[in-house]
Order: C-alpha cells, then sequence, then structure tokens
C-alpha cells in the first residue's frame, strides 16, 4: 500500500500503524552444517494500516501468517523487509529501522493477548507477580502501590481482587485469559495485538471476553489488531476487517463492507463458512479444492489461483495488484469489482 | 497442545482432588465462614513446591528413601559421635574378629549385652574365637570413650554407646584388629559428601552452560554441544585413570579429596546440560517468556525469573539421581587404587582393604562397605525416581 492510501485512512482518526510490504522468511536449514536449503515464506509482502482507536480485524485460515505478522509489529522478530510505520507524538517512527535497543520504552505502547491460556502465564507466579512484572520493569510502582495497582486491573478485567495471591492453575481458562488481558493493560499501552485471544475458549466464554475487550476499548482507548481464523469471531468487535491469505493481505474493507460485498473469491469462500443465524437462509458452503498450498512454495502469480473457482490463465503468471473497488475497499485480484461474489446480509 | 498445558491440566486436577478430599467446594464465596475460606484460599495460592510435596509425600516408597538418605547423611555428620571407637583405634588381640551379636534382653530387662570374647589357635595356627557366656560385656549409652572434636570444633569422648568393659564391635574387625562399624560410618563422611560436592561441581557447570546453550541457541549452542560431544567421546574409566593417575601420590590427602571430586564432575555435568538445554529450548518457546520481553525484560531477568526456576524442579530431581553414579564412582576409582588412599577412609578405600580371597573366603563382614553403598544407591535412586513422578510426571 502507498502513502496515498494511508492518507485516505487518516480522514476519519490518524493511522496509528500501517505495514507495507512487510516480509519474513524463515529459513529452512538441513544437515550438520545448518545449510539453508530455502526458506518459509510466513508473511510475504503484507500491507494495511490501522487508524487510532478502531478494531482491525485480521483474518486467514492457520498457518497463513497471522501470528508472524502480529509479532513482526511488536518487533518480537526481526522482519526480513518492509515497514512498520508506528505514529508517537504525530510522528511516523519505521519500528522496523529501530535498533532492538531502543524498543523498550516502545513497548510500553504495544501490547499482545496470547492464544493459549496455559502456555501464556508463568506456572510458578502467582497472579500478582505475573501482572506486576511489566509495572516492576518500567519502575511503574512500588509496595503498596504497586498492590494497588494490580488490584485495579484484576477489578477492571473482572476479576477479584483478593484472587491476586493465587496460582495460575487455580483458574479457568477464560479467567486465565482475563489475567493475560490484565498483563497486557498494565503499561497502559495504546495498541493491543490480540492473537485469536478466544479460540481456545468454549463458546459460552467466547462472548463475555469479547465483550470484555470491546468494554477495555472504550475505557482505556486502545486500539485493537485482532487476528481470527474465521470471519465469524471478527464479525461484533471489528470496524475494518483484512483477509490473509499464504502470507499476504488479499481484501481489505470496512466489516460491513466485507460482510455484505465480498470483494474477492477467497473472502467469499470464508464467509460462507459462517454460520448464518437465519435458518431460512439457504446455506450455500463453498468447499474450496485442494490443499493450501506450503508457504515454502507458494504458487506463482497469485497465490490462490491453484484453489480459486474462478480463476483464469492470467492469474497463473501474473500476481494481482490492489485495487480500490468502492472507496476504502480494497481488493488484490484480477477480476476485482468484475465477479458476482455472495455476501453476508445483516438484519 | 504442548506439556505445558498437561502440567497445568494435572496442577488442576491434583488441586481439585485436594479439594474434594476435604469436602471443599469449588469457589471462595461459596464458603460460610471465613475460617474455611482461608482454608480454600490457601490450596489456590498453594505454590508448585507445595503441590509437587504433596504428591511426593503419597509415594511411599520414595519418601522411604528419602528418610533413609537423611538418616546416612546425619549419621554421616555426627559419625564420631554415632561411632563406639575411632578409625585408629585397635583391638590387637582380636584380628579379624567376627560381627558379635547383641542381646537386647537380661534377665527380661532391656539392658543390651554381648558375650566376651575367647581366643583359642588351633592346629593349623588360625585364630578361633568363641564367645564366653559366662562373661557379660554390656553395652552402655552415651558412654565416655575415646576424645575427638566434633565437627572439629566441639572436644568430647561422649559416645552413642560402646563398653567400659570389653570390645563391642557390632561388625567385626579388620585385618588390624580396626572396628569395622565404626569405619564405615566414617568412610561414609567422605563417600557421602564427595558424591554431593560432585554434584553441586557438575550442576553449576550443567546447569548455566545448559541454559545458556539453550536460550542463546546459535553459535554458543553449537560450540557448547560440541565441547559435550567432545568430553562425552572419552570413555569415562580411561579418562579418570588418567586424570587420577596425575595427582602425585605425595600430596596431602585434603587436596587429593578436591582433586578427585573434581575429575568425578568433569563426566558429570555433561548429562545435566543435555537435559536442561533440551528444556530450556521447549520453555523459551512458551509465550509467558515472551510477554516478559515484550514487557522489556532483559535476558538476565528472563533466565532468572523464568527459566532457571521453571528448571529447578528438574534440576533437584536430576542432582538426586546422579548422586549414586557419582559415589560408585569414587567407590570404583578407590577401588581401583587411583581415587582415595589411606589416611583418607571412604568406603572405597575400605573396599581396596578387603580386596583379596581369603577376605572372602573367611572374613565376609569386612564387605560390610559395599551393603553400606548399595543400601544408600537405592534409597537415592528411590527418593529420585519419586521427585521426578511428583515433579513432572510427563517426561522420561
Ligand atoms: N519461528 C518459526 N520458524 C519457522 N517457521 C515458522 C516460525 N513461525 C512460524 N513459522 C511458519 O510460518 C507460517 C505462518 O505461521 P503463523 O504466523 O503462526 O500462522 P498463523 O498464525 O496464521 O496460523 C507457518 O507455515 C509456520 O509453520
Ligand atoms: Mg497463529
Amino acid at each position: 500500500m502507498d502513502k496515498q492510501q494511508r492518507d485516505i485512512g487518516a480522514q476519519d482518526s490518524p493511522v496509528l500503524v500501517s505495514v507495507e510490504d512487510l516480509k519474513k522468511y524463515f529459513p529452512i536449514q538441513r544437515g550438520l552444517f545448518r545449510r539453508t536449503v530455502g526458506y518459509v515464506k510466513a508473511v510475504d509482502g503484507v500491507s494495511f494500516f490501522i487508524n487510532e482507536g478502531e478494531t482491525l480485524g485480521l483474518v486467514g485460515e492457520s498457518g497463513c501468517g497471522k501470528t508472524t505478522t502480529g509479532r513482526l509489529i511488536l518487533r518480537a522478530m526481526e522482519p526480513t523487509e518492509g515497514h512498520i510505520f508506528y505514529r508517537q507524538h504525530d510522528r511516523m517512527i519505521d519500528l522496523a529501522g529501530v535498533p532492538s535497543g531502543q524498543m523498550k520504552s516502545l513497548r510500553r505502547e504495544m501490547q499482545i493477548i496470547f492464544q493459549d491460556p496455559f502456555s501464556s502465564l508463568n506456572p510458578r507466579m502467582t497472579v500478582m507477580d505475573i501482572i506486576s512484572e511489566p509495572l516492576e520493569i518500567h519502575n511503574v510502582a512500588q509496595g503498596q502501590q504497586l498492590k494497588d495497582h494490580v488490584c485495579e486491573l484484576l477489578e477492571a478485567v473482572g476479576l477479584k481482587a483478593q484472587h491476586m495471591n493465587r496460582y495460575p492453575y487455580a483458574f479457568s481458562g477464560g479467567q486465565r485469559q482475563r489475567i493475560g488481558i490484565a498483563r497486557a493493560l498494565a503499561l497502559r499501552p495504546r495498541l493491543i495485538i490480540a492473537d485469536e485471544p478466544v479460540s481456545a475458549l468454549d463458546v459460552s466464554v467466547q462472548a463475555q471476553v469479547l465483550n470484555l475487550l470491546e468494554d477495555l476499548k472504550h475505557k482505556f482507548g486502545l486500539t485493537y489488531l485482532f487476528i481470527a481464523h474465521d470471519l465469524s469471531v471478527v464479525e461484533h468487535i471489528s470496524d475494518r476487517v483484512a483477509v490473509m491469505y499464504l502470507g499476504t493481505v488479499v481484501e481489505l474493507a470496512s466489516s460491513d463492507d466485507l460482510y455484505m460485498n465480498p470483494g474477492h473469491p477467497y473472502t467469499e469462500a470464508l464467509l460462507s463458512a459462517v454460520p448464518r443465524s437465519d435458518p431460512d437462509q439457504p446455506s450455500n458452503r463453498i468447499l474450496l479444492s485442494g490443499d493450501i498450498p506450503s508457504p515454502a512454495n507458494p504458487p506463482p502469480g497469485c497465490k490462490f489461483h491453484p484453489r480459486c473457482p474462478y480463476a483464469q490463465d492470467i492469474c497463473s503468471h501474473q500476481a494481482p495488484e490492489w485495487y480500490e473497488i468502492s472507496p476504502k475497499h480494497w481488493v488484490v485480484c484480477h477480476f476485482a469489482g468484475q465477479l458476482d461474489l455472495s455476501g453476508i446480509a445483516f438484519q | 497442545m504442548n506439556t505445558l498445558h498437561n502440567r497445568s491440566e494435572e496442577l488442576f486436577q491434583i488441586y481439585e482432588a485436594y479439594a474434594d478430599a476435604h469436602g471443599m467446594v469449588e469457589e471462595t464465596e461459596g464458603a460460610e465462614d471465613i475460617a474455611e475460606r482461608r482454608r480454600l484460599e490457601s490450596i489456590y495460592a498453594a505454590s508448585q513446591w507445595q503441590l509437587i510435596w504433596r504428591k511426593f509425600t503419597r509415594n511411599r516408597v520414595a519418601l522411604v528413601g528419602g528418610v533413609i538418605v537423611i538418616i546416612y547423611y546425619v549419621v554421616a555428620l555426627l559419625a564420631q559421635f554415632f561411632a563406639p571407637y575411632t578409625l585408629s583405634t585397635r583391638f590387637i588381640e582380636y584380628i579379624y574378629l567376627p560381627p558379635q551379636r547383641v542381646h537386647f534382653f537380661h534377665d527380661g530387662k532391656f539392658e543390651p549385652y554381648v558375650y566376651g570374647i575367647e581366643l583359642e589357635i588351633d592346629e593349623n595356627l588360625r585364630k578361633i574365637y568363641t564367645t564366653n557366656p559366662e562373661k557379660i560385656v554390656p553395652v552402655e549409652f552415651m558412654v565416655r570413650g575415646e576424645p575427638y572434636e566434633l565437627f572439629g570444633i566441639f572436644k568430647t569422648d561422649v559416645h552413642l554407646f560402646g563398653s567400659s568393659e570389653g570390645a563391642v564391635s557390632l561388625l567385626g574387625t579388620d585385618r588390624q584388629g580396626r572396628d569395622m562399624f565404626s569405619r564405615v560410618l566414617y568412610g561414609s563422611q567422605i563417600s557421602l559428601t564427595i558424591g554431593l560436592l560432585g554434584v553441586l561441581m557438575s550442576l553449576t557447570f550443567g546447569s548455566v552452560l545448559g541454559v545458556v546453550s539453550g536460550y542463546y541457541g546459535g553459535w554458543i549452542d553449537d560450540l557448547i554441544q560440541r565441547m559435550i560431544e567432545l568430553v562425552r567421546s572419552f570413555p569415562a574409566i580411561p579418562l579418570w585413570m588418567a586424570l587420577s593417575a596425575a595427582v602425585p601420590a605425595t600430596w596431602p590427602p585434603l587436596r587429593t579429596y578436591f582433586v578427585v571430586t573434581l575429575i568425578l564432575s568433569v563426566i558429570g555435568w555433561t548429562w545435566l546440560a543435555r537435559q536442561l538445554r533440551g528444556k530450556v529450548l521447549a520453555l523459551r518457546n512458551d509465550d509467558y517468556i515472551l510477554a516478559a520481553k515484550l514487557a522489556g525484560a532483559g535476558d538476565g531477568r528472563i533466565i532468572f525469573k523464568h527459566l532457571i526456576p521453571a528448571t529447578f524442579s528438574h534440576i533437584i530431581v536430576v542432582a538426586t539421581l546422579a548422586m549414586p553414579s557419582m559415589i560408585l564412582a569414587e567407590t570404583a576409582l578407590s577401588f581401583l587404587g587411583l581415587g582415595l588412599r589411606p589416611p583418607i577412609t571412604s568406603w572405597g578405600v575400605l573396599l581396596k582393604e578387603a580386596q583379596n580371597l581369603q577376605s572372602i573366603a573367611l572374613y565376609p563382614w569386612v564387605f560390610t562397605p559395599a551393603l553400606a553403598i548399595a543400601i544408600v544407591i537405592l534409597a537415592f535412586n528411590f527418593l529420585g525416581d519419586g521427585l521426578r513422578d511428583a515433579s513432572d510426571p510427563y517426561t522420561v
């Protein structure tokens, strides 16, 4: 995406993060001397932007590079190529160019919520220790003040302050996820990357955690990158949605627009898998043929063409460009705007 | 998911089972009075160590092993007190005296005694010891005997038991007429501490190198792993033999002791380093490590606050299971004449002295140090197995 698009996004509220042509290739090493025999192109030219105060849903099948994208933005790993612009004091800083030694202060502003409520909490630390760790590292508070801080955070995420001496094993999955959320909030970040925060939870608990995230967003003025592997979860929480396939974004639009008028065949297929609230409406699920190709050896041209029901000759040898099919609705497809794709109608 | 997931599940089950067993309700709010609520909170707030302890204490065999190990160390610590005689006390008239039988009751009262010994020389000039039921040598407790210094500080001459009227030799005497029981106790001081010291040294090398290797990866990991392979590719016994052959016979006993310990730990650390590296490799991808990094934690904090505590139970298990091989290694080296030498008395040294055909045939009691070794090694293994099961049920 280029600068012009960023400016378009900026019409509503300023862009907080803008990712441009981001790439992460993991080397595949073999043999005694760890010779590099190829690369897993986990993220292969991802572009999108997030406006301050909004929730961007990032959706795609398992293994398409969502987690890697999220971690690149946090600089938990070094990008192979590309830019991550982040707005701080009305200046856009390219995080990809910040030396890792100087990331500490920037990290206060962006935090993560993990998918797995088990491996994300150290089983040997009490809730108090877990939540106070970021506060201690950044010297935010000490002693009684620190304790008060933790109490506030626990109450903000709907847990009881008197439980702070418990260890994580004494909590259910949903409660653990709340502890993880409290930890993420501790440093009062602006941006939160929520990496499939509810996919490991029971359906009954999912809604509670989603509501909590929604509440916290307003209370703390947060911006979310909300990662999910299907469109049903992000439906209510996202203002806009980016659809990812095999390391690239294929469609970016406001939620309503994307659900009602999908512009990419892959989005259409994902939408057909969303359970319908209206039982009278016929479910015409589109089953994609073939397997997801390996990110180590992606197909040439449009990466989706081997599975695309609308594929033509051109798709197999020429990579498509971004097209803005309607205002602020971008699609990466040779036939963007020309296909008659079916979405979901909202009541 | 991963082992950590299983682990958490397991812990969850333990506390639920515990709560069930005590007829407790799920949530603290349900609890009626404050005392009950406190009791519940103490379970939810039980640390991993407390949970491990609860599980460990349910394993009878391991508990017995643990108690035996503790008894061994207490006895070793106070050997001078528990032993009726010192290392050099000699009964010149009783060479190769067989173990004496202790009778506990005299005239229906608890008054332990042994019979007196009569010495005869048979036609082959062999010494034959017979007991004289007429002569009763009472076993007395807290008796005054030869003076010694407890821990090298307190001068005293009180022994747990002994007799002012004759020899009391529970395990017989050796070829110089020295009491085997006393010698085994004194030997345990050296044998048990050399194992402990060797394991401690191995632990220090092994845990630091293992954690660093697993955490940093890359060329640091490669270097440490190649080093381990190099050390490991030497056969242990010849390597020890070569190293100890380099220890001059003229060195003072204490220095020899430390050098032998060092030699033992040269190989021991590689095992622990490998184990911990594997553990850290698995741990460093856990999300909570990333969470700490994103919170701004440096390498030091991550290693000492997250990684080492996570491997600590593992380190203890490995250390316990490494003790038997350390003790056996010392015994083997000394037995071969390559480790400790008299006047230092260890179990290996004692066995070396017993090393001849005549002893096996005629004076089997001089092999009692072997029994002492076998018992403590079994105890360590039971203890280690129990600790392992309690701390990490999903790994080998
Ligand atoms: N540290 C890594 N080393 C090598 N390959 C990786 C690593 N992390 C992720 N991958 C690969 O990158 C691809 C994308 O992974 P990920 O970002 O986790 O996808 P998602 O979160 O969408 O399921 C997968 O094929 C995965 O195997
Ligand atoms: Mg993922």
